[in-house]
């Protein structure tokens, strides 16, 4: 080790250049990743590709204008926002417990989301007034109220957001609580437990221009704070006691960190269900291939999570068409494997 | 009328401190203040408080009892970035930054700088490479934090304080997983930072003649009481170090420097 100088010293160069930047590498990548996903998914469906082709190439034809243009490209640009969103989320929990095995649905969101739609499907069977109630909440309102709501209670059962460790543990416990009460609930109505079926698999196929265009927004509304923020989940990473003493208010970065995981997996879950595994595989996947800062993570990864989730949307309308597999299986098999690779290579490496 | 300028003469002041987990008091009553551009060692035996010291004087401990003075000011009334600007941190066995690379960690030192954002000027970057080169860490820029061995990384941590650039640096056994002639190193540049660059160092060493090569020793005692506050030499003559460890502490001359010889005697009441 030598001295410091006195004198100037040379400034040398501590990053990477951006020609070299592996976070370009991976805009390019997910970009045209996200443009080849939109035009498979304008092609792929129940019909066949040559006719799917045909619809394409004359727009003014009003089936075609109805299957191309009003279903399969919502659903595919919202299956697209859906894993994105996960993605960022996913990102977040894992920079703020420093826990590689974080996911977006640790803090209850996803048995909170089941809660919400197991209470709507059982109460609308109970009454009239249920009934109606149930109607103006919907499906989605009361995922999203359920997933927002767990970690509301995780958070007050923590006593705030200080302590990590309790934090998790109460995660833990609410999504023990709402899963069990879910499965009560559901030993009543075998029709509701049916449709809870379809819920708990994930299922792109309901997504419409409105639910697309509100998953944008929300997804649009936490990457922009996100990533504005994410210099403190750097920061995270050298201890607690290291970044409160750079100048952060810990409490404060957590609450409003929590505050977009809940929005984005919130969202994610009332219009998807429950998807798993691209929350907790986007983040890694980006990780193997190069060393980030979190901004660069948080945008990568949102973009990968963006076209596993196309991916597997494509594959499961594709699989076994005309029929459609739950995208959540696909998710699970996809994102599952990949995992079980990393780790044996991982343990290749020693 | 003339006007003088009132600066407290301490860069770093304790007053009264007490701190408790639980029921178990662990700081009793310590009152000690650091003068600038002095290194001071903070000695004592396992458990005797000396992180918990150091953790109170930067603000991550709230004392049940006594006030921290930040040249002259209650720490407490210092907005958090200006605070974070004239005191760095450096943790005890900070945990592996993951995934980011060496640039990145001690680019996060100029965080009461950069903020959120993190554009850095021309003064950040220089101020990094200085403290990178002050580490012998400046060839490792691109490297994941996770390549680098114990010692390499306690290196670029160190740096990453350096890289503040503060005027009180207090740092949780800097010396850590270090090799010894890096040991020498950093027991040079710590000096140097209070000879020479005028910053209050104070840093918690559990090696004792690397500690008796500083400028100022603070010894807390078992019951998580200061001893005393000193000169090595009039920690030698007031023998604070055998009342801190509760066991004679051999101090030879080597030249002017004082060194200590640990006694290999096996006490009477032991196997063999």
């Amino acid at each position: 080790m030598a001295r410091p100088a006195a004198s100037p010293v040379r400034v040398p160069v501590l990053g990477v250049s951006h020609r070299h930047d592996p976070a370009l590498w991976w805009t390019l990548g997910g970009l045209a990743l996200m443009l080849a996903g939109v035009l498979l998914g304008l092609l792929v469906g129940t019909t066949d590709w040559a006719t799917s082709w045909q619809w394409l190439c004359q727009p003014g034809d009003p089936q075609a204008q109805l299957v191309l243009w009003e279903i399969r490209l919502p659903r595919t640009l919202g299956a697209w926002c859906t894993g994105a969103l996960l993605a960022l989320a996913g990102t977040i929990a894992q920079g703020l417990f420093r826990n590689p095995l974080a996911d977006p649905y640790l803090l209850g969101s996803a048995s909170g989301a089941a809660f919400g739609v197991a209470v709507v499907l059982v109460g609308a069977e109970t009454s009239i007034a249920a009934l109606a109630w149930s109607g103006r909440i919907g499906l989605t309102g009361a995922a999203f109220a359920g997933a927002c709501g767990a970690i509301a209670l995780t958070l007050v059962l923590a006593r705030g957001a200080l302590q990590t460790s309790t934090l998790l543990l109460s995660g833990v416990v609410v999504a023990f609580v709402l899963s069990a009460l879910t499965s009560l609930l559901l030993l009543v109505s075998a029709d509701a437990w049916r449709t809870m079926q379809a819920f708990l698999l994930g299922n792109t196929g309901l997504l419409g221009w409105p639910t697309t265009g509100l998953l944008a927004l929300v997804l649009g509304g936490c990457l922009l704070p996100a990533l504005w923020l994410a210099r403190g989940l750097d920061a995270l990473t050298l201890g607690e006691d290291t970044a409160r003493s750079l100048g952060l208010s810990l409490n404060g970065m957590r609450l409003v960190f929590l505050g977009l995981l809940s929005l984005a997996t919130g969202a994610a879950v009332a219009q998807v269900g429950v998807v798993g595994f691209v929350g907790l595989a986007a983040p890694h996947l980006v990780r193997q291939t190069a060393a980030m800062d979190h901004r660069r993570l948080m945008w990568c990864a949102t973009l990968c999570g963006g076209a596993l989730l196309q991916v597997a949307d494509l594959l499961s309308r594709w699989l076994v068409r005309p029929a459609e597999l739950p995208v959540g299986v696909l998710t699970a098999c996809l994102g599952g494997s990949y995992l079980l690779v990393l780790m044996w290579r991982r343990r290749e490496v020693g | 009328m003339m006007l003088t300028e009132t600066r407290p003469p301490e860069a770093l002041a304790a007053h009264g401190l007490q701190v408790h987990f639980g029921a178990r008091p662990v700081l009793c009553g310590v009152s000690l203040a650091f003068e600038p551009a002095c290194w001071t060692a903070v000695v004592g035996a396992n458990g005797a408080g000396k992180t918990t010291l150091l953790r109170t004087l930067a603000g991550l401990q709230q004392p049940s009892a006594g006030e921290v003075l930040l040249q002259g000011r209650p720490l407490g009334q210092w907005p958090r970035q200006q605070r974070a600007r004239r005191l760095a941190w450096l943790a005890q066995g900070a945990p592996i930054t993951d995934n980011l690379t060496v640039a990145e960690s001690v680019a996060l030192g100029r965080f009461p700088y950069t903020g959120w954002w993190g554009r850095e000027q021309p003064a950040d970057r220089e101020a990094m490479a200085r403290a990178l080169a002050a580490t012998g860490a400046q060839d490792w820029g691109a490297r994941r934090m996770r390549s680098l061995s114990g010692g390499e990384r306690q290196r670029v941590l160190l740096a990453r304080a350096l890289a503040v650039q503060a005027e009180v640096l207090l740092l949780d056994e800097p010396t850590t997983f270090l090799d010894p002639p890096h040991q020498q190193d950093v027991a040079r540049l710590l000096r140097q930072l209070g000879r020479g660059q005028g910053v209050t160092v104070v840093s918690v060493i559990h090696d004792l003649s690397l500690a008796l090569v500083a400028d100022r020793l603070a010894v807390l005692g078992p019951q998580g009481e200061l001893i005393g506050h000193g000169t090595p030499r009039q920690a030698l003559q007031g023998d604070w170090l055998t009342r801190a460890f509760g066991t004679p502490i051999d101090v030879i001359e080597h030249g002017q420097q004082p060194l200590w010889r640990p006694d290999l005697t096996p006490p009477p009441d032991t196997w063999s």
